[in-house]
């Protein structure tokens, strides 16, 4: 019996999280999850925030994960974290990248980018892992490749085995930027 | 084989499976993928039209001729296409014909939530509604057969979590691309008034026989559970339903019309405390209790927005059904609020120049549906409504005959793929009855809201062949409207004098302000840079509502990841600290 695990991606337009869901949906399944996966297009290429929900279990019936549910979550930008942290579980993982991206209304001087969101968020979950990966994906050779730095952080979280994780990245990434995704994933998997 | 498939491809996966010919439909989150996946079979013939009406057409003439047909659309395109849908259901099919309708609870991209279950009873035609991928799949080749069965076309309705929810779906092999013979049949297919009464009669017979199969489609089927709580639903709801209340009896209708009345009242009456889950409007709640069945629906469950498995548990909770779970820490008490991230025109959008213009002529603007309806968001509000595809035209025609204050002060703004859908009509009633209305037609040589797709003004079809643009000044020309200018929409100075000098003149004017698509052709010019010497801090360039553009410690600056380098930030500063990093512009 397969547990059931439900991880949120949570980003900006943009940002690769589609990549990375895609992935993670095919080591899941060559680990024997039933998956379901949910994603809002539309707006998304218009610099919104975009989330995908990644279901895994013995047997999936809804696709959507619900405030308080979400075992993991893995976020692309640190007002996202902010954004989406009511629907981490008690005792759940938050994976941070701590890049800002801001939106219009802070651009425009309408809103402010709160301050100090890793450090309020660390004091009230325990489980928070804090990464650059735009930096670390700059070092292995392509900006692009911040997705799959963060993917590796994730894939150190679930109970999947690295080689199926490797064998779904190759399968997912075009080959010509594989070698690059394959240190960005490295990189990742250490922090 | 299994494949993990969204219900969008699975239902172009069914259409190519299933023996489908000829596909239409026309754009519309959530539905537009289903034709992007179906394309890509060589075997099927796919088309965007230039309207949801016209698809429908089309797939009832493949029909009529013997071919399966699909045609897709979002729920509001059924409003479009829903004058040949009724007539439909009177002749009848020759070869199968099903319309997906893809509604949006929550309106995730749409301007409502109509729930178009409704158009499935008032039309009489037969509905059915997936839950997950492989069920969309299943229920394309179920539909085709229906409808030849029962001579009649079916509705297969979709939502936005069935649409963009990926599952895993079993891959067959497809099956022949029959085309049935067509003989020519004017009682059925002529409807003029005395054969349309005997199709109405007919459509009757038809209906009655639907609703005994109904009774016994593998689609309707029974959970058995603890008869305690039953639990009567369809589509997305379903797996609401069996996450929340894994032992309780549920009765799942995958054909929500006609409905098996005798199987409800069979469940209804072996359950103490039946409750209805459904998105959006009591439709089965208001059927069953006209069957005189107690029941607990929308006096429980919200008549708007999106349902969740988080929703459903606190509601059962609500009702006793579930125990109350334990209090749980809120470890979000006293974070700050995160501001809003709201979609945005991309930097470079063509679409930008005309709104900060609009609304620095302070003109009353009637809007229409696209990517540019986000330039009536702050800071750019160069909108004052948006109400369907096509209205702008019609509305600044309305103004411009009743309201003499706003005479030559209002303008309509459109989309080229909107133009093409439903302006047409709207623009050759302002030449007709004498407007002095101002059209400007956003052509950015695509549909981009809904993801870049082809129409009649690209030269590309959706197989990807060439075809024939239209030209949309001889268009305009034809329609009768003698003023008709093309502008490039990043020329500030000249935009904002065409568009003075058309609102001022009498008669219909359009304004054709061409540019393609920044993400469409990407040819960025060097980033604009700052002179922070000459930045004076006034903030006129955060009025373009430009992503790329900040301002800190009173400074402009400008991201050289995002800047496309479309300059229009250098024509709106008044102290000539933005540098243009191109001459041409
Ligand atoms: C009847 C109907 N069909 C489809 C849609 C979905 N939709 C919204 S805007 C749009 C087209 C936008 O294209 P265009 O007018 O060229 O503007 P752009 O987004 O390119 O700026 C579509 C297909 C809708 N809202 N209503």
């Amino acid at each position: 019996m397969l547990k059931p695990v439900d991880v949120l991606m949570v980003g900006v337009g943009g940002q690769g999280t589609i990549l990375a869901s895609k992935v993670l949906a095919a080591a899941a399944r060559a680990a024997g999850y039933d998956v379901k996966m949910s994603e809002i297009h539309g707006m998304a290429q218009r610099g919104g925030s975009v989330v995908t929900q990644v279901r895994l279990g013995e047997k999936v019936h809804s696709p959507l994960i619900s405030e308080g549910e979400a075992d993991v979550i893995l976020a692309f930008e640190q007002l996202e974290a902010l954004r989406w942290l009511p629907y981490l579980k008690p005792g759940g993982t938050i994976i941070i990248n701590n890049q800002r991206i801001y939106p219009v209304p802070v651009l425009a001087g309408a809103a402010e980018y709160p301050e100090n969101i890793i450090g309020k968020i660390k004091e009230r979950v325990t489980s928070v892992l804090v990464l650059d990966a735009l930096q670390k994906a700059i070092e292995c050779g392509n900006a692009k490749a911040a997705n799959v730095v963060l993917l590796g952080a994730l894939a150190k979280q679930l109970p999947i085995e690295e080689k199926i994780w490797r064998e779904a990245l190759a399968a997912t990434v075009p080959p010509r930027f594989l070698e690059v995704n394959q240190k960005a994933f490295n990189e990742g998997a250490r922090c | 084989m299994k494949e993990l498939l969204s219900g969008n491809a699975a239902i172009a996966r069914g259409a190519y499976e299933f023996g489908v010919t000829l596909a239409a439909g026309y754009p519309g989150t959530p539905s537009t993928e289903i034709l992007e996946n179906l394309a890509r079979y060589e075997e099927v013939y796919c088309e965007w039209a230039p309207n949801e009406k016209v698809a429908l057409e089309v797939g009832i003439g493949a029909a009529m001729a013997g071919a399966r047909a699909l045609v897709t659309m979002k729920h509001v395109g059924v409003n479009v296409a829903a004058d040949p849908l009724f007539t439909a259901a009177y002749t009848g099919v020759n070869g199968g014909l099903v319309l997906v309708s893809a509604d949006d609870p929550g309106m995730h991209s749409s301007q409502n939530e109509q729930d178009n279950r409704y158009y499935a009873r008032f039309a009489k035609v037969a509905m059915l509604e997936p839950s997950d991928s492989q069920e969309a799949k299943d229920m394309v080749g179920l539909g085709l057969e229906i409808s030849e069965r029962f001579d009649i076309p079916v509705m297969l309705r979709i939502t936005t979590r069935v649409a963009h929810s990926q599952s895993m779906v079993e891959l067959g092999e497809p099956g022949p691309r029959e085309i049935k013979p067509y003989t020519k049949d004017v009682k059925k297919n002529l409807m003029v008034p005395a054969f349309g009464r005997l199709r109405r009669v007919s459509l009757a017979e038809r209906m009655a026989r639907l609703a005994e199969y109904s009774e016994t489609t593998p689609v309707n089927f029974i959970v058995r559970g603890d008869d305690n709580v039953g639990v009567i639903t369809s589509g997305i709801s379903y797996q609401f339903v069996r996450e929340v209340l894994p032992g309780a009896s549920v009765l799942k209708l995958g054909m929500t019309n006609p409905l098996p009345l005798q199987l409800i009242k069979q469940f209804a009456s072996r359950v103490k405390s039946l409750y209805v889950v459904e998105e959006l409007e009591p439709y089965l709640e208001e059927q069953i209790r006209m069957l005189g069945i107690k029941v607990t629906g929308k006096e429980l469950f919200p008549v708007t927005g999106e349902f969740s498995q988080g929703l459903v548990r606190r509601k059962f909770v609500e009702a006793g059904v579930l125990p109350a779970p334990p209090q749980a820490q809120d470890n979000t008490a006293g974070l700050p609020q995160a501001p809003p991230r709201p979609p945005v025109l991309c930097p470079g959008c063509p679409h930008r120049g005309v709104f900060y213009t609009l609304r620095n002529l302070k003109l009353t603007v009637t809007g229409d549906i696209g990517c540019y309806t986000l330039g009536g968001l702050p800071p750019l509000e160069g909108i004052d409504s948006c109400v369907c595809m096509g209205a702008s035209i019609g509305m600044a025609h309305g103004i411009d005959k009743a309201v003499p204050g706003l005479k030559g002060r209002t303008v309509a703004v459109i989309g080229d793929s909107t133009f093409l859908h439903s302006g047409i009509t709207g623009l050759l009633n302002a030449v007709y009855n004498g407007s002095d209305t101002t059209v400007i037609i956003l052509d950015n040589r695509t549909t981009a809201m809904t993801g870049h797709q082809d129409h009649p003004g690209t030269g590309r079809t959706l197989k990807g062949a060439g075809a024939p643009e239209v030209d949309l000044t001889m268009l305009c020309k034809a329609l009768g409207v003698q003023r008709v200018e093309v502008v490039d929409p990043l020329d500030l100075a000249r935009l904002k004098e065409v568009i003075k000098a058309e609102t001022a003149a009498p008669g219909p004017s359009v304004i054709i302000a061409r540019r393609p698509c920044a993400l469409l052709k990407r040819e960025p010019k060097p980033a604009v840079t700052v002179d922070r010497e000459k930045c004076k801090g006034c903030k006129m360039c955060l009025k373009l509502s430009c992503p790329a553009i900040s301002v800190t410690d009173n400074k402009s600056s400008v991201d050289a990841n995002l800047c496309v380098g479309c300059n229009l930030c250098v024509q709106v500063c008044k102290t000539g600290a933005m540098k243009g990093g191109s001459a041409d512009a």
